[in-house]
């Protein structure tokens, strides 16, 4: 299945646990710096200069290039979505998207917030960066360059961006929650394998 | 020896180390791929072994997170190496181009070059060879974030080690990018434990351990490992880590230092030997382990 921006509350509520999906279409790009500035913006009650809405923001510190031509993508892998933990669920809630791309799931206070906002968490392979790179047919802007390459907001334009795994659904079901709790379960084979 | 001959060389170490991966790396993911009973877990691996392979074609980095840069250098090294080295990194950076990662620890300005205080960070092996070797090792920070050290109470001994490992493993999760590759450093002190956790990873997979003794618990640490069923990227799995390379030193007899560094799966290094005559050989791992 193909998502495309703008989502729905409906259509990503509608997304199953481990189904495998891709995006298309207008993508925000943005790590931790883009977190903390939006969300200083927002108490300041200053505007953001695009609006998030209905977005896809896709974790990823990408490698750009410019020409005269404009800005190329060279290499846009997920970064570690935990790093954004503390401040993911005051971000969904101010600014409204609807999934987030990145690798290694986020943590309890996020899929609750997911649950409450309607929002998913698509785990994409951490490091494919250069499959990714290809799905980006386009960078349609930059923002907050100041930030630096890896921490400015892109806005892109991808062509069915990944295979992506629907690893947090929006019913505040996660499945890094249930490999957890298998391998808790295979902690005591491990442990004994090593004569512990 | 020439500065420009090793600027040079440091740009091309840069260059091998990460737009491909060594042969022994790519060689575990696809065995890893062949053995996964998991369908999520194959299809990660595949997606991984598919991108390394549109990287070799085009010629750029395998993952965006390039690192930062740890050098190692062997041989009649002098006060103009770094500088050198500097300028190698700085100029990749531009001309591969590497992201340029290195920012002020607290106002986090970024270099944009990959150089600035402490960065690359240059360990030295003085020897009287005739020849300079540089091993590069680039570092993305999701496994490097998971680095972690215990000053164990030697009474723990060894188990105290493996249960130390087991739990860093477990605690990584899914966000060191597995499958890693497990560098533990045992004894030292605390900083030289850390030290030799990285430098473990600078041995191929499949050449075992000079002692015997830690082969067989790098060997039984990895199937261990294997059974927690973490996986790849964390989805569930067989193939948590590709291996565990150990190095070890003397220390303090109050003390047992154990220090775990995990590297994710675009575990990328590369080697240069470069003569006095100018000849320079590459390779993917020091030539003298
Ligand atoms: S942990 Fe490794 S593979 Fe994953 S994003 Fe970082 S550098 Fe890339």
């Amino acid at each position: 299945m193909i998502l495309e921006y703008p989502l729905s509350k409906n259509k990503v509520q509608a997304l199953q646990l481990g189904q495998i999906v891709s995006v298309s279409g207008t993508v925000f790009i943005g790590r931790d710096e883009v977190h903390m500035r939006a969300l200083e913006r927002r108490h300041q009650g200053k505007l953001l200069p695009v609006d998030l809405e209905d977005g896809i923001l896709y974790h990823c510190g990408p490698i750009m290039t410019r020409d005269s031509r404009g800005w190329k993508v060279i290499a846009a892998g997920p970064t570690t979505s935990a790093r954004m933990n503390k401040l993911e669920p005051d971000f969904i809630k101010e600014f409204g998207i609807r999934a987030i791309i990145g690798k290694g799931g986020m943590s309890r206070p996020t899929v609750e917030a997911m649950k409450e906002h309607g929002c998913v968490y698509l785990a994409f392979t951490g490091g494919a960066a250069v499959l990714a790179a290809q799905k980006i047919t386009r960078v349609r802007g930059v923002e907050w360059l100041d930030l630096g390459m890896p921490e400015a907001l892109w806005i892109i334009e991808a062509d069915s961006l990944g295979p992506l795994t629907v690893a947090i659904d929006a019913h505040g079901n996660s499945l890094y929650d249930n490999v957890e709790k298998e391998v808790q379960g295979n902690l005591e084979a491990a442990r004994l394998r090593l004569g512990l | 020896m020439v500065a420009d001959l090793i600027e040079e060389t440091v740009v091309q170490l840069l260059r091998d180390a990460v737009t491909t991966l060594p042969p022994d790396v790519i060689e575990a993911l696809q065995y890893a791929e062949s053995c996964e009973t998991s369908e999520v877990a194959r299809s990660q691996l595949r997606t991984i072994l598919d991108n390394v392979d549109a990287a070799g074609r085009l010629s750029v980095p395998v993952c965006q997170d390039t690192g930062v840069h740890v050098f190692y250098v062997t041989g009649p090294v002098d006060a103009s190496i770094e500088e050198s080295i500097c300028m190698g990194v700085a100029r990749a950076t531009e001309e591969i181009p590497l992201r340029p990662n290195v920012v002020h620890p607290l106002t986090r300005e970024n270099s944009g070059t990959n150089v600035a205080i402490g960065l690359p960070h240059v360990i030295y092996y003085p020897t009287g060879d005739e020849f300079l070797e540089i091993t590069v090792l680039p570092k993305g920070a999701g496994s490097e974030n998971m680095t972690s050290l215990a000053m164990l109470p030697p009474s723990d001994g060894i188990n105290g080690i493996k249960q130390f490992i087991l739990d860093t493993v477990v605690e990584a999760g899914g966000r060191p990018c597995p499958p890693t590759i497990v560098g533990v450093g045992i004894g030292g002190t605390s900083e030289l434990a850390v030290s030799m956790a990285k430098e473990a990873l600078l041995r191929p997979l499949g050449l075992p351990n000079l002692d015997p003794e830690l082969t067989i618990l790098e060997n039984n640490l990895t199937e261990a490992i294997n059974l927690t069923g973490i996986g790849p990227m964390g989805l569930g799995g067989d193939t948590t880590v590709l291996g565990v390379r150990i190095c070890t030193a003397y220390c303090h007899t109050a003390s047992l230092p154990v220090a775990v560094n995990l590297q994710c799966w675009a575990a990328r290094r590369a080697t240069a030997r470069i003569y006095s005559d100018g000849r320079v050989r590459f390779g993917r791992s020091p030539f003298d382990p």
